[in-house]
């Protein structure tokens, strides 16, 4: 009765699980001098996974472990992508870390942790698992938050994280036991395929809907449920704020492209007009929200919001081409995040935040280098041509636009407008402003390198966005049916 | 004349409901974490009822025996000032009591749509030699066996990150090391002085 | 008016009646079990005295075998005090609360192979689940008592209970693992073997049976881990403010405790009711059969070494029983737990000598 599972498509979780708790061993017995190593083995083990995970690839799903893991090319695709993103936050995020004594072996073991979580989440074919690797991913967010624990705001900070987590988590529990009530099952092909014969009872299902698309609202953090953002972002060290504001963000939509795409997608015309509030109050309140803001990370934070929303245009098309080009949207907003942090954690330096709108001014003075990495960032964000935000936004505005909501698109254009202003804001201060500070930028070599790749990227993918863009249409097209 | 195991439920039931009552009305935390105790106990004797000894009993020895000791712990020695945490219980009591009052109202609607209904009806008969806990240990070890793993490394993390957020080596703390003080030799204890009788020790 | 013939029928159909049958085996069970207790007292009084070179108690009835019955008349004629501004519904539930699963685990404990009360399949959980709710008593006669010292000793006595019962657990996973059971008449029949004791659990757990045993003693607050009622340090710990028939409970659980650690440990590890001479030509006759009086055998020797670690090991000190706990004995536990599951692996365990113990 019992046969042996196939393990191979697992192989990179497997993999990494193995090396994570390696790490977590060896750090035991290095002393601070040396952590040094542990920063190597944590690169060495991302870096690993990524090349089991691209070392072959399946045309079609396979599916193993009771039908509860799904490896296919988006979960692959995404996979090596929230990879290599935890890599670049490592090596962004390092020295930050050093100068602030949270170099221990937990910051990297918690993100190496929270990374098989979101690998878990990517690849979940089941309520159960999609669960359990979300939990892993907030388990580990909550303490990365308080890593910094003699810092009160970082303290505070985590507290909400951690209470309105674990609100949003039992919200998606109670909806997910609704879908089970239901349909009697927890598997996502086995519920779409009992929510599509109409054997359900319609108000269990809705009800249920409602708690999942709640839960998975807070844990994006779009509008009305996007209080603690703000508030993480800012509190958090910045190392971690890099982390928390990249990565899980494609785990997420992961998460509502495998819950709403494939499980609930019976349910499509109910959650799409859901989605289709969340959005429009998420682009409008993030938008307008963030001109007020003079702290950068909390300018951010509300951008995030905002660009959630813009997320959330792609998926509630509820079409192959939808889901691509939210993929797609994230993944290029994943860059940015990646950039704006990053140009971020190079200012500071030991006791200095380079957290405030004012610690800008005159940045093209001090290093016009990284003012100009700093400005494409922030034009990619506004979706300004010809970076590649531009086309994130295009093609999310035309996957809604071919679903028929055309008013929607109208708004979304008219609320990034508005946008674009506090984005222009920081070009203003950093060009036309003058410095408050003159202090030396310093930054290792190759964190350099990879900041200076990192904003080019934003350049090169704006003017040929096609390859990535056909890559996540190709992707979407072999893994959803 | 009702059937025992009815009556069991109901009594269990009731308890359950009293004691999820009195952990949210008793003005005394330690109290309320008691009275919580209680329901765990009753929730554990509905479990027996339904014939899942062996998560009956983990209920028990996980949540009585070990978790609500600890969580006692704790709360005996905070002094919790009730008071002061109920400050403001009227303001948001009509906006708490609105979403209560559609939690219940979905639940109603939920529970008694037909779905529900016919669900568990022909559950069919356990043989006699059944062992619900091998039963469980067989379904974990190979149907559940992922998710299963996976909940083992959300502990494993739970450790990690209580252990990060809570160590902390003080400098100026004297501590003994039990291998240090077992390998104590004679010698590291005791001179012997030869003393001359009739002088005195330097 | 209904003769005779009829009125033993009723009283036949009343005492078969399933409620009034098992309330009458439960007190078969808690009666001689008290007066087990009572007089596990004056025994350890005695084998204290007489390792300390001195008789004990020998002035209440021969020998002083009433001294127990005295003690008793004594307690239960004394006042009741409950101290002011204490919590005395909590004041008086707390003896209650910890004598209850002194009593309720000896529902599952089998005498005989067909000696038990009730015949549990998860026995083993059974009565680790009601005897982890032992320490509520503790804890919450301590913090009723409102008194320093009371409190003082429920915080130790809680955070060494459920150290303890961590390391007890495992130990008992091992049992286990060992007979593919939890039912603990199972537990003691796996035990059976053509080698006598040699087949018992004490050979191939031996270092589990040292946690357990351990353990048992540190569980139930005896010496030398008896900080939670240190007299030294802190009076008498959690039951200080006690007097009279509560404090007589408080007294009769951790006797009672004492009695089931013991029994439990020679039913896990010491074959149970198993006789250590079954396979020696002859004896079987001669000498007792496999059955219950190995069993009462087999625990007053455990219990013998109960009250001989407490006229010989000087208390431990708090941090140090901490220690022990969490750093020697669960890694003890755990490591050994390794090796018996992979001693019990297919090809491991149909090798010569490995094959006595792990089938």
């Amino acid at each position: 009765m019992s046969t042996i599972p196939n393990f191979a498509p697992a192989a990179a979780e497997i993999l990494l699980l193995a090396l994570v708790s390696l790490v977590l061993v060896i750090d035991l017995y290095i002393d601070q001098a040396r952590r040094a190593l542990t920063y190597y083995l944590s690169q060495g083990t991302v870096l690993l996974t990524v090349l089991v995970l691209v070392n072959h690839v399946n045309t079609a799903p396979v599916f193993t472990f009771s039908n509860m893991f799904v490896d296919d090319t988006l979960g692959r695709v995404l996979k090596v992508l929230v990879l290599l993103t935890v890599s670049v936050v490592f090596a962004y995020g390092r020295q930050y870390a050093e100068e602030r004594d949270m170099l221990k072996g937990e910051f990297f073991s918690l993100i190496l942790f929270a990374t098989l979580g979101m690998m878990v989440l990517i690849s979940a074919n089941h309520f159960l698992t999609l669960y359990l690797g979300l939990e892993l991913l907030a388990l580990a967010q909550y303490a990365l938050v308080a890593l910094q624990r003699d810092s009160a705001r970082a303290t505070e900070a985590a507290m909400k994280y951690f209470v309105l987590g674990a609100l949003a988590s039992g919200l998606l529990l109670y909806g997910m036991s609704m879908i089970y009530g239901g349909t009697g099952s927890l598997n996502l092909q086995e519920v779409a395929q009992g929510l599509a014969s109409g054997r359900v009872d319609h108000v269990v299902a809705s009800v249920g809907l409602v708690f999942i698309v709640a839960g998975l609202a807070f844990k994006l953090g779009v509008v009305p449920f996007h209080m603690w953002i703000p508030d993480v972002y800012e509190g958090a060290p910045t190392a971690v704020t890099l982390f928390i504001g990249s990565a899980p963000k494609i785990a997420g939509v992961a998460f509502f492209v495998r819950m709403l795409g494939e499980g609930l997608a019976p349910l499509a015309h109910d959650w799409q007009q859901m989605l289709v509030l969340l959005a429009v109050v998420s682009m409008a309140l993030g938008n307008i929200t963030a001109i007020a803001q003079t702290n950068l990370k909390r300018m951010l934070a509300y951008s995030t919001i905002s660009h959630m929303g813009f997320v959330l245009l792609g998926i509630l098309a509820a079409t192959q081409q939808g889901y691509a080009a939210a993929t797609f949207y994230i993944s290029t907003y994943t860059l940015m995040a990646l950039g704006a942090f990053g140009v971020m954690l190079l200012l500071s330096r030991a006791g200095f935040e380079a957290e405030q709108l004012n610690d800008y001014k005159g940045l093209n003075k001090r290093n016009p280098w990284f003012a100009l990495i700093m400005l494409l960032v922030m034009i990619s964000m506004a979706g300004i041509p010809p970076s590649v935000g531009f086309f994130a936004k295009l093609s999310v505005l035309r996957a809604a636009l071919d679903a028929g909501y055309t008013w929607l698109v109208v708004v979304a254009v008219l609320l990034s407008l508005i946008g674009a202003f506090y984005y222009l804001r920081v070009i203003k201060l950093m060009y036309m402003d003058e410095p408050e500070d003159t202090s030396p930028i310093g930054g290792d070599l190759d964190v350099r390198v990879l900041l200076s790749v990192n904003g080019l990227a934003v350049l090169l993918f704006g003017i040929l966005p096609q390859p990535l863009l056909s890559l996540f249409n190709h992707a979407v097209v072999q893994s959803l049916r | 004349m009702i059937d025992f195991s009815v009556f069991v439920f109901y009594a269990f039931a009731a308890v359950l409901l009293a004691a999820g009552a009195g952990v949210i009305v008793s003005r005394n935390p330690v109290h309320a974490a008691l009275w919580l105790v209680l329901a765990f106990f009753s929730g554990s004797g509905l479990w027996m009822l339904l014939e899942a000894e062996f998560l009956a009993i983990s209920l028990v020895l996980v949540y009585v025996g070990a978790v609500m000791v600890l969580f006692l712990f704790v709360v005996m020695m905070l002094d919790i000032n009730l008071d002061r945490l109920r400050e403001g219980f009227w303001r948001y009591f009509p906006v708490g009591g609105l979403v209560a009052l559609l939690m219940v109202g979905e639940l109603v609607l939920a529970s008694l749509s037909k779905n529900f209904a016919t669900m568990g009806r022909n559950l069919p008969a356990a043989p006699a030699d059944y062992s619900n806990t091998r039963e469980l240990g067989m379904l974990l070890y190979t149907q559940y066996l992922y998710p299963f793993e996976l909940a083992a490394v959300i502990l494993l993390v739970a450790i990690v990150a209580a252990i990060a957020l809570t160590l902390r080596r003080r400098t100026n703390t004297k501590y003994q090391n039990p291998a240090q003080q077992v390998r104590v030799k004679r010698a590291d204890r005791v001179r012997m002085v030869d003393i001359a009788s009739g002088e005195t020790a330097e | 008016m209904p003769d005779l013939q009829s009125l033993l029928t009723v009283a036949g159909q009343v005492l078969h009646h399933p409620l009034v049958w098992t309330l009458l085996k439960i007190v078969l069970i808690v009666l001689p079990l008290l007066g087990a207790v009572a007089y596990l007292t004056l025994a350890e009084r005695k084998v204290i005295g007489y390792m300390q070179v001195r008789l004990g108690p020998n002035r209440v009835g021969p020998l002083g075998l009433l001294q127990p019955i005295a003690d008793a008349l004594k307690l239960m004629t004394k006042e009741i005090v409950v101290p002011s501004d204490a919590n005395s519904v909590l004041f008086v539930l707390a003896p209650v609360m910890i004598i209850m699963p002194a009593m309720a685990a000896w529902a599952v404990l089998p005498f005989s192979p067909d000696l038990v009360l009730a015949n549990v399949d998860a026995g083993l959980l059974y009565v680790m689940a009601i005897t982890s709710m032992g320490v509520y008593g503790v804890v919450v006669a301590g913090w009723a008592s409102n008194s320093k010292y009371a409190f003082l000793g429920a915080m130790r006595s809680a955070a060494q209970i459920v150290a303890y019962e961590i390391a007890m657990g495992f130990a008992l996973v091992g049992v286990l693992v060992m007979s593919h059971s939890l039912n603990l008449i199972d537990i003691v029949r796996a035990q059976q073997g053509p080698l006598g004791l040699f087949n018992w659990n004490i050979v191939p757990l031996f270092p589990l049976f040292l946690v357990y045993l351990i353990s048992g003693v540190a569980e139930t607050n005896r010496a030398p881990f008896d900080v939670a009622e240190g007299e030294s340090e802190i009076v008498a710990g959690f039951h200080v403010e006690y007097s009279g028939m509560t404090f007589a409970v408080f007294f009769l659980a951790e006797y009672a405790n004492m009695i089931l650690v013991a029994a439990l440990t020679s039913i896990m590890f010491l074959g149970g009711w198993l006789s250590p001479l079954d396979h020696i030509p002859f004896t079987d006759i001669a000498l007792l059969p496999s059955g219950m009086p190995w069993l009462l055998l087999k625990t007053a020797g455990v219990l013998f070494l109960f009250l001989w670690f407490r006229a010989t090991f000087p208390r431990y000190r708090y941090d140090q029983i901490m220690r022990l706990g969490w750093k020697v004995f669960i890694p003890i536990a755990l490591v050994w737990l390794l090796v018996v599951a992979t001693l019990m692996q297919a090809p491991l365990r149909h090798l010569p000598i490995i094959n006595i113990w792990f089938h």
